[in-house]
């Protein structure tokens, strides 16, 4: 288990370096601060002071020798747009979105399993075509226009959830329940599929010639084996959370890690970019490890 | 010989899965619909380009089932008194141009890396890998901020930043069943005879993954859809005056609690278009598994004896 | 009189694309206290649907029982509710499947499995592990109580049948049935697990329903026997009776489609070998799969290895292809050495040396016909053939087969599986081979189909001269068609000679135990055999 750990870390280190390569040179490319940071009428000294005050004067390879350097400290830099450590801006963004995507995850998860489940096991049914349908229209939806509707009908129309922002409860409705959508009807047919082939497999054979219960069948015996390829589904969604929901956390004013991102690139604070590259990469990447773990817990076929 | 010598020729292939998609009339009324969509987004500029561009002030922001004003009014007309209907059948040209390039694109780059990857020695996988695991995991969005500021905001640049970032899908994908299909039987027989490794890969391999990345092509499909609407939505896309339904959406985004028609029709243009693709992958899913396709064929069967 | 088990008229359907298919016909048959009963049939025959009745195992839709009543200890099981039948499965009957790795739940423990036999019907958990221990160390486990926490995919697959067996018995039930239970064991692992059944039947005084294809299986374990045949039981009796006085010609064929009971063929003299392997090995790691074989083959031989999983027989066959490299040894043939040719050389030999694969169903490919399956040979190598002429060699060539020539259009998935083998012997002579290696070729076939594939193989070597290896677990099938008879064990070679030693005077004692273990269709030969088991024991 030690020996896989180190490997997967290794892999994964060899990909964020590349990564972080590629994003500071591609991130570069977007343009020049000073253009957008000081005023048009600004001189060339003012560009020039600015550009030596954020250390862009010098030929890139330079920057990128000195960022590395710098990072070996666990020092990320200093936002221009804030002028804080980039690392702490991150931080405090990413600990939102952290908090949205593992909230929405559990939830998701909770009722795809159920909803899944009911509608495999009397598969053809009228529930099952009723579930297979919503969860369709649910992974077809686009977030951004599901939100903006919600907007319209729950917070003006009806004023009972706040538009955007945080501070209340309240506020944490709408961008769930949007968030909620689109990864539940991508999993409620991958945990129908993956019962439907558990429920056919020769082992729930051995159990109905047994005498087991159907309840026990279903939850006992096919769920547990079912699970193996849910959790799969289940870790990429949370993958994609964890990047940031950058839509809906803009439309609803939310401080996540995916709304720090875009405006960090329209504004061109490249420290603030990579830093939360780095953050989000970090924790993609222990997710995963828990989602092996699960894998290992659940099926001793893969434990070493 | 014991054996039953005669075995029923089966059908042809194209009348077969007609029957399939007529046993699910789910995935029937999407099959119409996108041939609609298709058709709209080939000849729909053409037909109505004039009409989508040509401002009214009168009309701004007309709500829609006002039948006076002539059919092509009936979804209403957007800030600058355009017909919606006329804008939703023009934008689908880039919609559907810019969703059907990044499938395409990605598919093929992706299938032939995930050919290699599975095929080819151990190094020449491990490599391929990492560059798709960089690929997953770089922000499509700096991505598509650097290639529209560094060539500009046109339709094929973003067809090239779609296709980039979903290349993996694809490969990962064909690398597994690759890996997979490669110990089979059949493979082993052809190199028994001596069958090259190209031969091998095209003649062998090739036409057992196509069904499954066919299926996928089309769930992709959606999901390329909704990013190409996202990315119109956030600005960082296709920019007007070129339109798109993402693109609507957001326009119509400021006038949401006035006239709430000018995002939701291409909303819904765009919920039904993706439906469809969803319904129609899934249908695909069972009629081009040979073991699970008898399901769809039973059931076309079963019409057949009570109409 | 009223029968334990007393199946009447029972008919099941099932709809599929091409129609409704009637599995089971009519069919009756009955069983007492004690009793074995053995349901014998080819594939298709309908005989393991009959037994999935019993058990409400039948999905519904598609299936469809359309008639009959079976009537258990004076209850009509058709008749009771669902919840009835499910208080019956389990405790009144039990039932064991041919392949226990499926038929495990690959993430729960054996011990949990067994307990939950116990379980479903009431016992308390302390009850069910004290019970469980106690079935497994019955069933002759190793190691018990630490096998109750291990995984089904740890234990050998005769093990796994045991622990099926345990879990099938818990609740010590009247009526086991038994799907052909060793099927896919090895020869002496059979003989074992049929033995243990026989013990536990004692014990217990529990009537078996045994499903088989094998006349071995009958011959050595049943009381009597229903002979199923395209969904009706079309003869029954007692198990002599059947096999000496066999009614029904459908029955007769079966018998005398049975393997090793021909001539052996005569000692050959040695001339020059076309193909001589010397000291060759294999390592997969740590682990030795073959270690030192050698032979020679002369044109027109066949040379059969013989041997149980793991033995690395097949192994032999694919590093003789190629498809595995060697780690050591030669392999000369015609003078060159195999195993030390650079690839254009290979690709010019491929032409000689073929293989026919176990399952033809696997190893043609199901997306190209019969007509590309055959011609790609002279796709690859196109000297052989020059393409005016591929329509009449492809007809040729099926006809050679025992196919016709019309069929050429269609995928293999409209053949069956005899038919199937014989596209796959056709593809191979294609390039016109000199050795063709056949790797388990018979073994997934219907006995009467064997016979039929076999005499192919032996027409061909009578009129082309082709030499083969031909890698068996089949006793009875190698006495019929090999010239040498090779037996390898764990990687090793024990014993290598003319058929007829090897069969009437085995040396190794290995091959004695090989031999005693196998199933003979005769039952007086096999009331012998038994005895001459346990005396080796």
């Amino acid at each position: 288990m030690h020996r896989f750990i180190r490997q997967r870390a290794i892999a994964s280190l060899i990909s964020l370096m590349l990564l972080v390569v590629a994003v500071f040179f591609l991130s570069r490319l977007t343009g020049d601060p000073a253009a957008l940071y000081l005023p048009v009428e600004a001189s060339e000294e003012m560009r020039q002071q600015f550009r030596e005050v954020h250390g862009l004067n010098d030929p890139v390879l330079v920057q990128f020798g000195r960022y590395v350097s710098d990072l070996a400290q666990l020092n990320f830099g200093d936002s221009i747009r804030k002028a804080r450590p980039a690392f702490e801006i991150v931080i405090e963004a990413f600990w939102w979105t952290l908090q949205l995507a593992l909230i929405t995850m559990a939830l998701v998860t909770a009722a795809a399993i159920v909803l899944g489940s009911l509608a495999a096991f009397r598969a053809g049914g009228l529930f099952d075509r009723l579930a297979t349908v919503s969860s369709l229209i649910g992974a077809s939806a686009p977030d951004f226009w599901v939100a903006i509707v919600a907007i319209v009908v729950f917070s003006v129309g009806l004023g009972w959830v706040p538009t955007s922002g945080t501070g209340t409860l309240a506020h944490w409705i709408l961008p769930i329940a949007v968030l909620f959508i689109r990864p539940f009807g991508l999993i409620v047919q991958v945990v129908r599929g993956a019962m439907i082939t558990a429920l056919s497999s020769a082992y729930v054979k051995t159990a109905r010639a047994k005498g087991v219960k159907s309840q026990a069948i279903i939850f006992v015996h096919a769920l547990r084996n079912a699970m193996l390829p849910v959790i799969t589904v289940i870790g990429d969604q949370a993958a994609a959370l964890l990047n940031g929901a950058v839509v809906i956390e803009t439309i609803f004013g939310f401080p996540g890690v995916g709304k720090l991102m875009i405006d960090s690139i329209l504004q061109r604070d490249f420290n603030v970019v990579l830093a939360a590259i780095m953050v989000t990469a970090m924790a993609i990447f222990l997710m995963n490890l828990l989602i092996d773990l699960a894998y290992s817990l659940l099926d001793p076929r893969i434990r070493h | 010989m014991t054996q039953i010598d005669v075995i029923p020729d089966e059908p042809k292939a194209l009348i077969r899965f007609a029957r399939m998609l007529w046993a699910d009339k789910f995935a029937l009324a999407a099959a119409l619909f996108l041939c609609l969509i298709f058709v709209l987004a080939l000849i729909g500029p053409w037909l109505l380009d004039a009409a989508a561009q040509k401002q009214n002030l009168r009309g701004r922001n007309a709500p829609p089932f006002d039948w006076e004003r002539g059919w092509i009014w009936i979804l209403g007309a957007d800030a600058l008194g355009r017909p919606l209907l006329a804008r939703i059948v023009v934008a689908s040209q880039n919609t559907m141009t810019v969703a059907a390039g990044a499938v395409l694109g990605s598919a093929v780059i992706g299938t032939v890396l995930g050919l290699v990857a599975g095929y080819a020695g151990k190094r020449t996988g491990l490599v391929i890998m990492r560059l798709a695991d960089v690929i997953m995991s770089f922000p499509s969005l700096l991505l598509a901020v650097v290639v529209l500021y560094i060539l500009g905001p046109s339709v094929l640049n973003l067809v090239v930043v779609l296709a980039i970032t979903r290349i993996p899908v694809y490969l990962r994908t064909t690398r597994a069943e690759v890996m997979e299909i490669r110990e089979r039987m059949f493979v082993q027989a052809a190199k028994v005879m001596g069958a090259s490794s190209p031969r091998i890969i095209f003649r062998h391999i090739l036409p057992v993954v196509l069904p499954t990345l066919m299926t996928i092509a089309t769930l992709d499909f959606a999901f390329v859809m909704l990013a190409e609407s996202a990315l119109s939505f956030l600005g960082i896309g296709i920019q007007p005056p070129e339109i798109t339904w993402g693109l609507m959406i957001a326009q119509g985004r400021q006038y949401l609690t006035t006239a709430w028609w000018l995002s939701f029709w291409p909303g819904l243009a765009i919920i039904l278009t993706t439906l469809s693709l969803n319904l129609l992958s899934s249908w695909m899913r069972i009629a081009l598994d040979p073991t699970q396709r008898w399901r769809l064929e039973m059931r076309a069967s079963k019409n057949e004896v009570k109409p | 009189m009223t029968r334990f088990l007393d199946v009447r008229d029972l008919s099941v359907d099932f709809h599929t694309v091409t129609g409704t298919v009637h599995a089971v016909r009519n069919v009756s048959f009955y069983l007492d206290r004690g009793e074995t009963l053995a349901i014998l049939g080819e594939s298709g025959s309908g005989k393991s649907v009959s037994s999935s009745a019993i058990m409400d195992l039948i999905d519904m839709p598609p299936g469809k029982i359309t008639s009959g009543e079976i009537w258990f200890d004076g209850q009509d099981l058709l008749r009771m509710p669902a919840s009835a039948r499910r208080e019956i499965n389990g405790r009144r009957i039990a039932m064991i499947f041919q392949d226990p790795l499926s038929h495990l739940n690959p993430v729960y423990s054996v011990g949990w499995q067994i307990e939950e036999a116990l379980t479903a019907h009431g016992a308390d958990r302390a009850t069910a592990k004290a019970e469980a221990l106690r079935l497994v160390r019955r069933v002759g486990i190793p190691d018990p109580e630490t096998s109750l926490q291990k995984y089904p995919h740890e234990f050998s697959g005769g093990q796994r049948q045991r622990l099926m067996i345990a879990m099938a018995l818990a609740l010590r039930p009247d009526l086991l049935i038994a799907d052909e239970p060793t099927t896919a064991l090895d020869v002496t692992v059979q003989a074992e697990v049929l033995a243990l059944l026989k013990e536990l039947q004692l014990e217990t005084g529990m009537g078996v329903l045994i499903i088989t294809h094998d006349l071995g299986v009958v011959a050595e374990i049943a009381d009597r026997v229903a002979v199923m045949n395209g969904g009706a039981v079309v003869e029954t009796g007692a198990t002599h009776e059947v096999y000496r006085n066999p009614q029904h010609p459908y029955t007769a064929r079966l018998i005398a489609a049975a393997p090793g009971k021909g001539e052996m063929h005569p000692e050959q003299p040695r001339r020059e070998p076309v193909l001589s392997v010397r000291k060759v090995r294999k390592q997969f790691g740590q682990f030795t799969a073959v270690e030192d074989v050698s032979f020679d083959l002369m044109e027109g031989e066949t040379l059969a290895i013989v041997g149980e999983s793991g033995s690395g027989k097949s192994t032999v066959a694919k590093m003789l292809l190629r498809l595995e490299e060697p780690s050591g040894g030669q392999a000369l043939w015609k003078g060159r050495d195999l195993f030390a040719m650079p690839p254009a050389e290979l690709f010019k030999l491929r032409r000689d040396l073929q293989m026919v694969f176990q399952d033809p169903t696997q190893s043609l490919n199901p997306r190209m016909t019969v007509w590309q399956l055959i011609t790609e040979a002279w796709v690859i190598h196109p000297e052989i053939l020059p393409r005016d002429r591929w329509k009449a060699r492809v007809a040729e060539l099926l006809l050679q087969v025992g196919l016709k020539p019309e069929m050429a259009s269609r995928y293999p998935h409209q053949f069956s599986g005899g038919q199937r083998q014989r596209i796959a012997i056709a593809r191979a002579l294609a390039l016109e081979p000199k050795l063709i290696i056949c790797d388990e070729a018979v073994s997934a076939l219907d006995v009467s189909v064997q016979a039929q594939v076999i005499a192919l193989l032996d027409d061909l070597r009578k009129r082309l001269g082709i030499s083969y290896v031909f890698i068996a677990h089949d006793l009875p099938v190698v006495r019929d068609f090999a010239d040498q008879v090779m037996v390898m064990q764990k990687g090793r070679v024990v014993e290598l000679g003319p058929v007829a030693q090897v069969f009437d005077a085995p040396r190794a004692a290995y091959t004695q135990r090989l031999l005693a273990a196998g199933l003979d269709p005769d039952p007086d030969v096999q009331a012998e055999r038994r005895k001459a088991r346990l005396a080796l024991a």
